[in-house]
C-alpha cells in the first residue's frame, strides 16, 4: 500500500477502535471508584500471614510468585536473544551508511566526568543494595534494585575506556552470574517444595515484621532477582557497546 | 477528571498505533511500540486507583488500613519488565539491520514480499 | 506425582539456565544432551499429567495460595487432558527440532538451545495455566525466545526484516490481550480464570464485556496468525532457521488458538452461551477467510518455506472452523487436525531443510529437477503432500471427520467444501513443488506470471553438503509416518473426545478450580468417518499440478488470473506499517462487531 492509503485506512480505523474503547468505557465506574476484592483482600493479608510491609512485592514475589518466574526468564530469554543477534560474524558485510556521521572522534572523557563517576560508583553499588533487599519493606525489590546496581559498571564505563570496562565485567563471569540468579528462583521453589509446601511456598522462618530478615522465601527471591537482573543489564550494555566498538574500528 | 485517566489510555494506545504505520525510521517504530506500552500502564494503574486511600505500604501505616490496589501495580512491575525486553530485541534488531543495509527506513526494507 | 505439575516448566527453564551458564565450557554435543534431556523430562511429566487428570482436571495452587471464600488469591495451573497433550506434543517437536539441528547448523551456538528451551518452557506453561495474568507471561515468553530464535541468521538481511515484522505485530498483540485482561480487572477484581468465569455468570454482559473478550481475542488470534493478522507468519518462517519453523508452524501458531478457545470456554461461556449462534457466525467466517485466501496464496508461491507457511495459516483457517465451531466433537476434531497437521508439516519443513542444506536454496524453480538423486527425501515430501489433503487413517482426516459430522449436525453445510478447497490446494502447492524438484517435470524455465516475486534465502549451512545425515532425515521420516498414520491409534478417537468434553464443560471447570468439587461429565457420540471425502481431495491435489506442470491450457489459464494474484501478492507487501493497519482494522472490526452484532 502505498503511504497516503495506508494512514487514510489507518485513520479509519483508528477511528472503529476509538468507538470501541468508549463503548467499553461507559460501563467502568469513574477514577478511584472501582472495587476489587482480591486487592483487598491481599492489603489485609500481607502484614498478618507474611510479615511483609510492601503489598505490591508481596504479591509480585509471593502470592503471584510464579508470574514473578515466567518475567524473569523473559528478561533472561530476551538477554541471551541479545547476545545472539549481536554476535559477532567473520563474513559482516557493511552497508552503505548514508547517515553516518564522518570524522566524528569520540573525545576521552574530562577530569570533572571521572570525578563525578567514580565518586558516584560506590553510593550507586550501596543504593542498589539497599533498594533490593528492602524489597519486602518499602517499595522496591529485586527488579528495580537490579536496574541500579547494574549502573555502577556503565558509570564506570563512563569515566573510562572501553577495554577497561570489559576487563572490570568479564563477559563470562556475568553470564554465569546471571544464570545462577535465574535458577536460585527455581532452585528457592524446589526448595519449599522439598520442605513440605507447594512450589514457592513461604515455608521459610517469616522473621519480624518491618526488620531486613522477614517475609521468608520473598528476601532470598529479591537477592536472587537482583543479582540476575544486574547480571543481565551489564551483559546488555557489553553486548550493545561491543557492536559500537565494531562499528568504530571500521 | 473522572474518565480523563481511561481516555488517555486510549489516545496513547492510538497514536502509538499511529507512529508505527507512518514512521521512517525503525528506532522512531521501537519507541512509539513502547508508546503503546505505556497506554496499557496508564490504564491499569488508573484501574487500581481508590479516592482517598494511602500506598500500600504498610511501613508507617497501621496494618489492614484499606489501601490503593496493590495488585495492579504488581501487574505494571511485571508489564515494565516485559517492556523493556522486548525493546531490547526490537532496539537489538534495528541495529543490525542498520549495519547489514545502512538505513534504517522501513519503505526501503524491500526483502519479503509475496 | 505430587511434583508433576511444575515439571514441565521447572525442568526446561533449569537446563535453558545451566545451558546459559556453561555455554562456552561445553562442547555442542553436551549441550545437545542435555537440552534433550530436558526435554524428555518435561515431556514425560506431560503425559504422566495428561492421563493422571482424564477423571478431573489437576488442579495445583501455587505457593500454596488457595482460594479463600470464593476470591483465587494465588496462581493457578489447571491441568486437563487436551492441554497436557497440546504441552506433550511441543515437546516431541522440539525434540524432533533439536535432533535436525544437530548436524544442521555449522557454528557452536549453545545460545540456540538454551532458547529452545525457554521456548518450550514457555509453552507448556502457557497450555497448563489457569490465570490469565499468567497466560499472558508465558505468551510473552514464547514471544520473546520465538523473536530472538528467528532472526537467528543475521547476516540475511531479509531474516531481520521477517524478525521485526514478527516482533512488532505480536507485541501489539499481546498489548491489546493486556488491555482487555485490564478491563475484565476493572469490572470483576480477579484475574484467576474461573472467578472470573464464574462471575460473568451471575450477571448480563454489558459493552466491557465485549470489547474485553475481543481485545483478548484479537491479541491470540494475531498469534494465532489468523487474516487479517496473518501477515507476519509467511515472512516469518521463509527466514527463520528450518528446526525453528517446524516449531513455529508445528505447535505455536496453534497456541494461540488454544488460548482464544481456554479462554472463552473457561471465563467468557457463563455469560456468552446465549449469544453462541453470533459468535459461531463470527469464528467460522474469519476461519473460512483464512482457509480460502491463504489457500490461494499457498499454490502462488515459489520459495518452498513461504509456500508451507500459508498452508499452516490456510490449515489454521480449518483449525478455527472447528474449534469456532463451539461443541466438543468439532473441538476433538479440531485437536486431533492439530496433532496430524504438525506431524506432517514439520517433516515437511525438516525436507526443505534437507534441500536448503543440499542445494544452498529454497526456491522452487531455482530446484528445477536437481533433487533426483535424493529418493528417500522424495517419498516423504510426496507423501507429506498428499497427507496434507488428508488420506485415510491420518491424522488430518481423522480430525476433518470429526469436524465435518459436527458442521453437518450443526446445520453448516458450507464447511466440508471450505475443508476440501483448503485441503486440496495446499496439498497440490506441494506436490508441485515434489514433481518440479524432484523429477524435473514443468518447463525448466516458467515465466512465473502471478507468482510471488523471488526471495534469495541465504544459506542456512555451509554450501552443498553431499549427503543427508540420518539426524536430519530420520526425524522427518518418524514425523511423517506418525502423522500418515495417527488416524489408526485406536483410542485415540474416544479419548480425544472425552477431553474435549472436558473442556468445554465450563461449570465443571470452575467448581473444579474454585470449590474443588469435581462435576461428573456427559460424554457426546462419536461420528463416523467418509473415506471417499478423503479420496476426492487426495484426487483433485495430484491432477490440479499435474495439470500445470503438464498442459499448456493449464498455463493460459493460470496466466489470465495473473493481475488479480498479483495484486493479492502486492498487499502482502513486507512492509511493517502495513502489517499494522490491517491489524488496527481487524481488531477494531471485530471489536464492533462483537458489541453490535451479539447483543
Amino acid at each position: 500500500m502505498t503511504r497516503p492509503i495506508r494512514t487514510l485506512f489507518f485513520f479509519v480505523s483508528a477511528a472503529l477502535l476509538a468507538l470501541a474503547f468508549w463503548l467499553s468505557y461507559s460501563d467502568l465506574a469513574p477514577l478511584g471508584r472501582n472495587t476489587s476484592a482480591y486487592g483487598d483482600l491481599v492489603n489485609s493479608i500481607t502484614v498478618p500471614q507474611r510479615h511483609i510491609t510492601d503489598a505490591v512485592t508481596a504479591v509480585n514475589f509471593d502470592i503471584r510468585g510464579f508470574d514473578t518466574l515466567g518475567e524473569e526468564f523473559i528478561l533472561f530469554a530476551s538477554v541471551l536473544g541479545v547476545v545472539l543477534l549481536m554476535r559477532r560474524r567473520s563474513d559482516d558485510p557493511m552497508g552503505d551508511h548514508e547517515d553516518k556521521a564522518r570524522g566524528r572522534i569520540v573525545p576521552y572523557p574530562s577530569d570533572a566526568v571521572r570525578v563525578t563517576a567514580l565518586l558516584l560508583l560506590s553510593p550507586m553499588v550501596l543504593f542498589g543494595l539497599y533498594i533490593v533487599s528492602h524489597g519486602q519493606l518499602t517499595p522496591g525489590g529485586g527488579f528495580q534494585g537490579g536496574v541500579v546496581l547494574s549502573t555502577a559498571p556503565l558509570l564506570f564505563y563512563l569515566a573510562s575506556t572501553y577495554p577497561q570496562f570489559r576487563a572490570v565485567t568479564p563477559p563470562r563471569l556475568i553470564e554465569a552470574a546471571e544464570a545462577v540468579g535465574a535458577s536460585a528462583y527455581i532452585f528457592i521453589g524446589g526448595v519449599c517444595m522439598a520442605l513440605g509446601g507447594q512450589f514457592l511456598e513461604n515455608v521459610l522462618p517469616l522473621g519480624k515484621t518491618g526488620t531486613l530478615v522477614s517475609g521468608g522465601t520473598v528476601a532470598l527471591i529479591d537477592l536472587g532477582v537482583g543479582l540476575e537482573v544486574s547480571a543481565g543489564f551489564v551483559l546488555m550494555m557489553l553486548v550493545y557497546l561491543e557492536e559500537l566498538m565494531e562499528a568504530k574500528e571500521q | 477528571m473522572s474518565y480523563l485517566p481511561y481516555a488517555v489510555a486510549a489516545w496513547l494506545f492510538i497514536i502509538g498505533l499511529y507512529g508505527v504505520i507512518t514512521s521512517r525510521n525503525l528506532v522512531h517504530l521501537c519507541i512509539c511500540v513502547s508508546v503503546i506500552q505505556s497506554s496499557s500502564y496508564v490504564l491499569l494503574l488508573a484501574i487500581g486507583y481508590r479516592t482517598g486511600r494511602p500506598a500500600p505500604v504498610y511501613a508507617d501505616i497501621p496494618a489492614g488500613t484499606p489501601a490503593v490496589d496493590p495488585v495492579v501495580q504488581a501487574l505494571m512491575l511485571t508489564d515494565v519488565v516485559v517492556e523493556v525486553t522486548v525493546m531490547a530485541l526490537l532496539l537489538a534488531l534495528a541495529v543490525q539491520v542498520h549495519k547489514r543495509l545502512g538505513t534504517l527506513d522501513p519503505d526501503r526494507l524491500r526483502k519479503l514480499r509475496g | 506425582m505430587r511434583y508433576a505439575p511444575v515439571l514441565p516448566v521447572a525442568i526446561p527453564l533449569i537446563a535453558a539456565a545451566l545451558l546459559a551458564a556453561l555455554s562456552k565450557a561445553i562442547s555442542q554435543a553436551a549441550s545437545l544432551i542435555i537440552a534433550i534431556a530436558a526435554t524428555l523430562g518435561a515431556m514425560g511429566a506431560c503425559v504422566l499429567l495428561a492421563g493422571a487428570s482424564r477423571s478431573e482436571s489437576i488442579v495445583y495452587w501455587f505457593g500454596g495460595w488457595r482460594p479463600h471464600a470464593g476470591v483465587a488469591l494465588g496462581i493457578s495451573f489447571v491441568i486437563d487432558p487436551l492441554g497436557a497433550g497440546m504441552a506433550g506434543f511441543a515437546g516431541i517437536l522440539t525434540l524432533a527440532a533439536l535432533a535436525f539441528s544437530a548436524k544442521y547448523f555449522d557454528t557452536a551456538e549453545n545460545h540456540l538451545h538454551a532458547l529452545i528451551l525457554a521456548f518450550l518452557a514457555a509453552m507448556c506453561g502457557f497450555t497448563l495455566t489457569g490465570d490469565m495474568f499468567n497466560l499472558f507471561v508465558f505468551f510473552e515468553l514464547m514471544s520473546a525466545a520465538a523473536f530472538a530464535l528467528c532472526a537467528h541468521k543475521t547476516e540475511d538481511p531479509g531474516s531481520l526484516q521477517g524478525a521485526l515484522n514478527f516482533a512488532v505485530t505480536n507485541t501489539i498483540g499481546a498489548y491489546f490481550i493486556l488491555t482487555g485482561i485490564a478491563l475484565l480487572y476493572a469490572r470483576i477484581g480477579a484475574l484467576n480464570m474461573a472467578q472470573i468465569g464464574q462471575t460473568l455468570g451471575r450477571e448480563h454482559p454489558n459493552k466491557l464485556v465485549f470489547v474485553a473478550f475481543a481485545f483478548v481475542v484479537c491479541g491470540y488470534l494475531i498469534k494465532g496468525a489468523l487474516v487479517p493478522f496473518h501477515f507476519w507468519l509467511a515472512d516469518a518462517h521463509a527466514v527463520a532457521p528450518t528446526p525453528i519453523c517446524v516449531l513455529f508452524s508445528g505447535v505455536m501458531v496453534e497456541l494461540g488458538l488454544y488460548a482464544v478457545f481456554r479462554v472463552y470456554w473457561a471465563v467468557f461461556d457463563p455469560v456468552f452461551h446465549i449469544h453462541i449462534a453470533g459468535l459461531r457466525a463470527l469464528f467460522l467466517s474469519v476461519g473460512a477467510l483464512t482457509a480460502v485466501l491463504a489457500g490461494v496464496m499457498c499454490y502462488s508461491q515459489r520459495n518452498i518455506k513461504r509456500l508451507l507457511a500459508y498452508s499452516t495459516i490456510s490449515h489454521m483457517g480449518l483449525m478455527t472452523i472447528g474449534a469456532g465451531l463451539f461443541d466438543p466433537v468439532a473441538l476433538s476434531g479440531a485437536a486431533i487436525y492439530v496433532l496430524g497437521h504438525g506431524l506432517v508439516k514439520a517433516a515437511l519443513f525438516l525436507c526443505s531443510g534437507i534441500l536448503l542444506h543440499r542445494f544452498g536454496t529454497v526456491d522452487e524453480l531455482e530446484l528445477h529437477g536437481v533433487g533426483k538423486p535424493l529418493k528417500w527425501t522424495a517419498a516423504v515430501f510426496v507423501l507429506g503432500g498428499i497427507a496434507l489433503a488428508g488420506t485415510p487413517f491420518s491424522g488430518i482426516s481423522a480430525g476433518d471427520a470429526s469436524l465435518h459430522s459436527a458442521a453437518e449436525h450443526l446445520g453448516y453445510h458450507w464447511v466440508r467444501w471450505i475443508s476440501l478447497f483448503a485441503g486440496t490446494m495446499t496439498s497440490a502447492a506441494v506436490l508441485r513443488v515434489a514433481g518440479r524438484v524432484f523429477w524435473g517435470w514443468g518447463p525448466a524455465r516458467e515465466r512465473a506470471s502471478g507468482a510471488a516475486p523471488k526471495s534469495d534465502e541465504k544459506r542456512e549451512t555451509q554450501s552443498g553438503h553431499k549427503t543427508i545425515p540420518s539426524s536430519m532425515f530420520l526425524p522427518a521420516a518418524v514425523l511423517l509416518l506418525a502423522g500418515l498414520f495417527l488416524g489408526m491409534m485406536p483410542a485415540l478417537p474416544q479419548s480425544t473426545l472425552k477431553a474435549a468434553a472436558q473442556f468445554t464443560n465450563s461449570s465443571a471447570y470452575d467448581a473444579r478450580v474454585l470449590g474443588g468439587v469435581s462435576i461428573a461429565i456427559p460424554g457426546p457420540a462419536m461420528p463416523e468417518t467418509n473415506v471417499t471425502f478423503s479420496l476426492i481431495a487426495v484426487g483433485l491435489a495430484i491432477l490440479i499440478p499435474a495439470a500445470q506442470l503438464f498442459s499448456r491450457q493449464a498455463r493460459v489459464l493460470s496466466k489470465a488470473i495473473g493481475p488479480a494474484m498479483k495484486w493479492l501478492h502486492a498487499l502482502h507487501s513486507g512492509h511493517v506499517g502495513d502489517y499494522v493497519a490491517f491489524l488496527t482494522f481487524g481488531v477494531a472490526v471485530f471489536a464492533l462487531a462483537c458489541v453490535f452484532i451479539l447483543q
